[in-house]
């Protein structure tokens, strides 16, 4: 359905995006995920044809986004980051703005219109300005111009971002369902919203693909790691160093509160080995007092970590 | 086409939903009232060639006002984004914006329509002249809206599109006003090139093909720039 050979994309000397090659097939629901800056708008731009790309090649259904710009552009739909509208319309003039640059005609364009309205829950807004309406409404009428005229193809950036806890659910409920019979590829910096709405995860840093394949594919890289928090108390100092001589192990993290006189490490170990023990009798063998013990296995927020926060 | 005609629908309603569309009739109206009045009266003629020599300046303010929003303000909220993702051509949406704003200055200058009509009951007007001297006005603000929308395409901030608009503007009104710094070789072309020259051609009711070629040039250029300015992405 989409292929993305090569691409990179320029700003300046800036590579936004540096050589990116995705395939995705009919019917997924794709999660760019990455920090900010790493991409992921970027290459949404070049998929819907705002910008062309700087190398590489990018099609839909085999069109070419910059050889058959308008044909591609029929077959997708897109919910740009922040989601612009026009404040000065109604929420029913955006629609049939929309309908008429998408040519829905005759009683289609009247059933389309009926659904959008439903399946985004705009009923009762139809005559408020667009100005007007709160961020969740907003949000909907975005997704209703995107989805107005039936796209094969969804692109939705950042879809559910500044929206309130009840608000995120009814939009990953939309998604899901437009998801049935739609390729979707939305981007977030939220895990959360990759693990309920997706079928598949691709993780963007620094303009590369850094990982790419289902939740529990993704999970599996670092599985076989455990993940332990250590909370404890210790008089003197260089307690780091003591730590890992006696105990052999590197400190993955240490996420301590400065000035709070404990010490707070993040160790990550194999699953097969049990440090429990050792680290409890480290702590009586030094007279540390340990505060806090956790054994965890390893989220697909810590593959995140792990991918984007090393360069 | 088409599509233009649905840019043209969306700039329409954008211009008579806010203020910009009534301010600007308004105001236009006034002010041409005004001058037209005053100097119909002191001149004791039914003539109209006092506020006919007005218009080119009173446009190289009016123009930009009217064309300055058409893509900084959609450049500046974003929804440009949004509308160059639909299946619409960068020249539709450039030709659509254009339609409109022409549109809006017509409406106005039918509006001074009345005055004439006052100045024809007063004293005798002739018919042709008058109606060629009004096709003038026309091409001129087309001519004036091009480069506007040009300027409008530069930026994403609507003063900077609205002062260099006046200012490209301001060039194409000026070159006839300094022929006497200049060789002759050259007061030809200099001449040639003001908007001002071929419109006051028209409003001596001459009507020569060479003065449509050159408002027609002028427009054209300035869509074209204004679609490439677009094809760019340079949003800044």
């Amino acid at each position: 359905m989409i292929k993305i050979e090569h691409l990179v994309q320029k700003y300046g000397d800036l590579r936004a995006v540096d050589d990116v090659s995705l395939d995705i097939a009919n019917g997924e629901i794709v999660g760019l995920l990455g920090p900010n800056g790493a991409g992921k708008t970027t290459a949404m731009k070049v998929l819907t044809c705002f910008l062309p790309p700087t190398e590489g090649e990018v099609s839909v259904d085999d069109l070419d986004v910059e050889q058959d710009s308008l044909a591609v552009r029929e077959r997708i739909g897109y919910l740009p980051e922040n989601n612009p509208l026009y404040s000065d319309m109604t929420v029913r003039e955006t629609l049939d703005f929309v309908a008429d640059v998408r040519r829905l005609n005759g009683s289609n364009r009247g059933r389309r219109l009926r659904y959008t309205v439903e399946a985004c829950g705009l009923e009762g807004m139809l005559n408020r300005p667009v100005g007007e309406l709160s961020k969740g409404y907003r949000q909907r009428v975005g997704l209703a111009q995107a989805i107005l005229h039936d796209p094969p193809v969804l692109v939705l950036d950042e879809p559910t971002s500044g929206l309130d806890p009840n608000q995120i659910v009814e939009i990953r409920n939309l998604i899901r369902e437009l998801g049935k019979e739609k390729t979707v590829i939305l981007s977030t910096h939220i895990m959360q919203e990759v693990q309920a709405t997706c079928s598949r995860v691709v993780i963007i840093h620094q303009g590369k693909i850094v990982a790419d394949g289902t939740n529990e594919e993704l999970q599996a890289q670092l599985e076989g790691q455990d993940r332990y928090s250590i909370e404890f108390r210790a008089p003197g100092d260089n307690i780091a160093t003591e730590f890992k001589s006696s105990l052999g192990i590197d400190i993955y993290d240490d996420v301590s509160t400065p000035g709070a006189g404990s010490y707070h490490y993040i160790l990550q170990i194999e699953k097969d080995r049990d440090e429990r023990e050792r680290i409890f009798r480290l702590m009586v063998d030094h007279g540390w007092t340990l505060l806090e013990l956790q054994r965890e296995q390893v989220s697909l927020e810590d593959v995140f970590r792990e991918l984007t926060t090393k360069s | 086409m088409q599509n233009s005609l649905v840019i043209f629908r969306k700039e329409m309603r954008a211009y008579f939903n806010s203020p910009i569309a009534y301010i600007f009739l308004a105001v236009f109206l006034v002010l041409s009232g005004w001058f037209f009045f005053s100097t119909f009266f002191v001149i004791n003629q039914a003539s109209l060639r006092g506020i006919l020599e007005l218009i080119p300046v009173f446009f190289i303010f009016f123009i930009p006002a009217v064309t300055m929003r058409l893509v900084a303000e959609e450049k500046h909220s974003g929804t440009m984004e949004v509308l160059l993702t639909f299946p619409i051509r960068n020249r539709e949406v450039i030709f659509g914006k254009f339609l409109a704003a022409l549109a809006l200055v017509s409406i106005g200058v039918a509006l001074t329509g009345t005055y004439i009509l006052t100045a024809a009951m007063l004293g005798n007007l002739d018919a042709g002249v008058t109606l060629a001297a009004y096709l003038g006005m026309i091409l001129m603000a087309a001519t004036y809206m091009a480069l506007g929308l040009y300027a409008s395409t530069i930026t994403s901030n609507q003063i900077v599109a609205f002062i260099l608009g006046i200012l490209f503007i301001f060039l194409f009104f000026y070159f006839d006003k300094m022929l006497v710094f200049l060789p002759n070789w050259l007061v030809g072309t200099f001449e040639y090139l003001s908007v001002d020259y071929h419109y006051r051609n028209f409003v001596r009711g001459v009507f020569d093909s060479r003065d449509l070629i050159y408002f027609g040039s002028v427009i054209f250029l300035g869509l074209a720039m204004a679609t490439r300015k677009l094809a760019e992405r340079r949003w800044s």
